[in-house]
């Protein structure tokens, strides 16, 4: 299959690589999909008076798997909590301009955001809102 | 050294310079139908015909009036398997085939099935064997066919086909071999073998594409089959259609060669192949190795990279042609289900490369190749939340995972 030039760009220069320690209490770690289904996405958010201030991720998948979860910490930096719970798997979609096939590689992503967000609300017992 | 590699010999092969050579000919000036039998444009292409026929049953020790040509290995393998289950069907309603059979018979299977057919798949053990046992307990008196494959296209192992046939002939069951990924890569003998029905394919050795070849047995039994195009008869009957004189004379051609060339070939290969994997499992840990260490196609490596997913690597790979088992590469989302018959995990099956040498790869390929396998799962490790759950000491095993 070809590969969009954004996806092969991401797969070769990921942005936010890595991640942070899962017990500082500013940071909210989600991990979506299993080994069995040949991806695993984990997205981590470490977050200030309600606002993203960085995001990681590391993953297990497919290039647009890799793409779509190094784009979702981009698109998650700067935000509040509650506007990158907002962001749809359908703008990553269209960003990256992803066939039907690789539609699932993009929910991951969707989905991971909001495990991470989750994650963290339920470590601080807030709805994380200023 | 050229870039890109092609290190994918298992999907096909590109055709060696000397097949080209002796095709081109019978497309311009010798370009006559060989059932014409009235003038010498026709007594030239049959004679062509023959002498190809003759190439192609020497290589695996049978008579040329038993090669059928068919336009390739999945038409070879409907054409025995329908062709014999239709023949025979009044004798009994039961065939054996195994799980990690290649798609052209285990689709073809599947549509018996639906007509009544009956259908044991045999397993096969962790490195990807049939076991002899397993045939014989499953052979019941209703049983008309065994369909057991030469050697995997996956991960490169070779059946016991000499015990499966002898089993075949002890029991009165006819066997078919599909031997696509072997003719001409391992000795092959019909007679040896057991063998009385055999598929195989030009482009798999270095031959044409479109054009391939049903072995099927004249003495001992006289294996009969019902056609599946009907037409002017030709191939004894049982393949209708004007045959496509060049590329018979390019798999004629691609036979000799091989025929020549094998063991000095499968020695340079199975080098290659060790280099290939020494080089690899020096540089880097938690590397598997799906199939047999010896017994498989001299040409074939296939290696499982514990945490990193296979189209990922692919990706990385950009400049080399391999291919993966993982379900990203596949257009069913389905992790290799010849891995998985291997009772590895799923995991490992989408972790999956396979490495397909060829006549034409080269030892600086081989060293190319390495050095950017191993920079390409390096990259791909430090970006896994597997590798690094693995590291910290997690069982990846005994982890919750949200399934989706
Ligand atoms: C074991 C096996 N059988 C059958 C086939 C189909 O061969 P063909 O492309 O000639 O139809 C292949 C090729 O992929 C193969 O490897
Ligand atoms: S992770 Fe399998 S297709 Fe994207």
């Amino acid at each position: 299959m070809a590969y969009s030039n954004k996806v092969i760009e991401h797969y070769n220069n990921p942005r936010n690589m890595g991640s942070f320690p899962k017990d500082e209490k500013e940071v909210g770690t989600g991990v979506v999909g299993a080994p069995e289904c040949g991806d695993v996405m984990k997205l981590q958010i470490k977050v200030e008076a309600g606002r993203i201030v960085d995001a990681k991720f590391k993953t297990f998948g497919c290039g647009s798997a890799i793409a779509s979860s190094s784009l979702a910490t981009e698109w998650m930096k700067g935000k509040t909590l509650d506007e990158a719970e907002k962001i749809k798997n359908t703008e990553i979609v269209q960003e990256l301009s992803l066939p039907p096939v690789k539609i699932h590689c993009s929910v991951l992503a969707e989905d991971a955001i909001k495990a991470a967000i989750t994650d963290y609300r339920k470590k601080t017992g807030s709805n994380g809102s200023v | 050294m050229k870039l890109p590699i092609y290190m994918d010999n298992h999907s096909t092969t590109p055709m060696d310079p000397r097949v080209l050579e002796a095709m081109l000919p019978y497309f311009t000036e010798k370009f006559g139908n060989a059932a014409s039998r009235n003038h010498s444009f026709g007594w030239e292409a049959e004679q062509a015909v023959d002498d190809a026929r003759r190439q192609i049953a020497t290589l695996i020790h049978a008579d040329p009036k038993e090669i059928i040509f068919t336009s390739g290995a999945t038409e070879s393998d409907n054409l025995a398997l329908k062709g014999v289950v239709e023949m025979y069907r009044e004798k009994g309603d039961h065939m054996i085939t195994s799980v990690t059979e290649h798609r052209a018979v285990l689709d073809t299977v599947k549509r018996l099935e639906k007509q009544g057919i009956k259908v044991t798949y045999l397993p096969v053990d962790k490195e990807g064997f049939v076991n002899p046992e397993d045939l014989n307990k499953a052979i019941t008196d209703k049983t008309i066919l065994i369909s057991i494959m030469m050697a995997n296209n996956e991960i490169g192992t070779i059946n016991p086909v000499v015990e499966i046939g002898k089993i075949a002939k002890s029991r009165g069951v006819l066997f078919h071999c599909d031997a696509t990924q072997g003719v001409g890569k391992i000795p092959v003998d019909v007679e040896a073998m057991g063998i009385d029905l055999m598929s195989f394919s030009a482009h798999k050795i270095y031959g044409p594409k479109g054009v391939g070849a049903l072995y099927v047995r004249r003495k001992n039994p006289r294996v009969r089959l019902a056609p599946m195009i009907d037409g002017g008869g030709h191939e004894r009957g049982m393949r209708s259609g004007t045959l496509p004189v060049p590329l018979i004379m390019g798999f004629g051609k691609a036979c000799e060669i091989c025929m020549q060339v094998m063991p000095d070939e499968s020695k340079r290969l199975t080098q290659l192949r060790e280099r290939l994997k020494e080089g690899i499992l020096k540089n880097l840990d938690e590397v598997y190795l799906n199939g047999h260490s010896t017994k498989r196609l001299p040409n074939n490596m296939n290696l499982s990279f514990a945490y990193v997913e296979g189209e990922s690597v692919l990706m990385g790979l950009k400049e080399i042609a391999v291919s993966s088992g993982s379900a990203c590469t596949s257009a069913t989302l389905e992790p290799s289900y010849v891995i998985r018959a291997l009772g590895v995990g799923s995991d490992l099956a989408h972790s999956s490369i396979r490495f397909g040498l060829g006549r034409f790869n080269t030892e600086e390929e081989v060293d190319y190749v390495v050095k950017r396998v191993t920079e390409t799962i390096q990259k791909l490790r430090a970006m896994s939340p597997l590798y690094e759950m693995a590291k910290e000491g997690v069982d990846l095993k005994t982890v919750q995972w949200a399934s989706h």
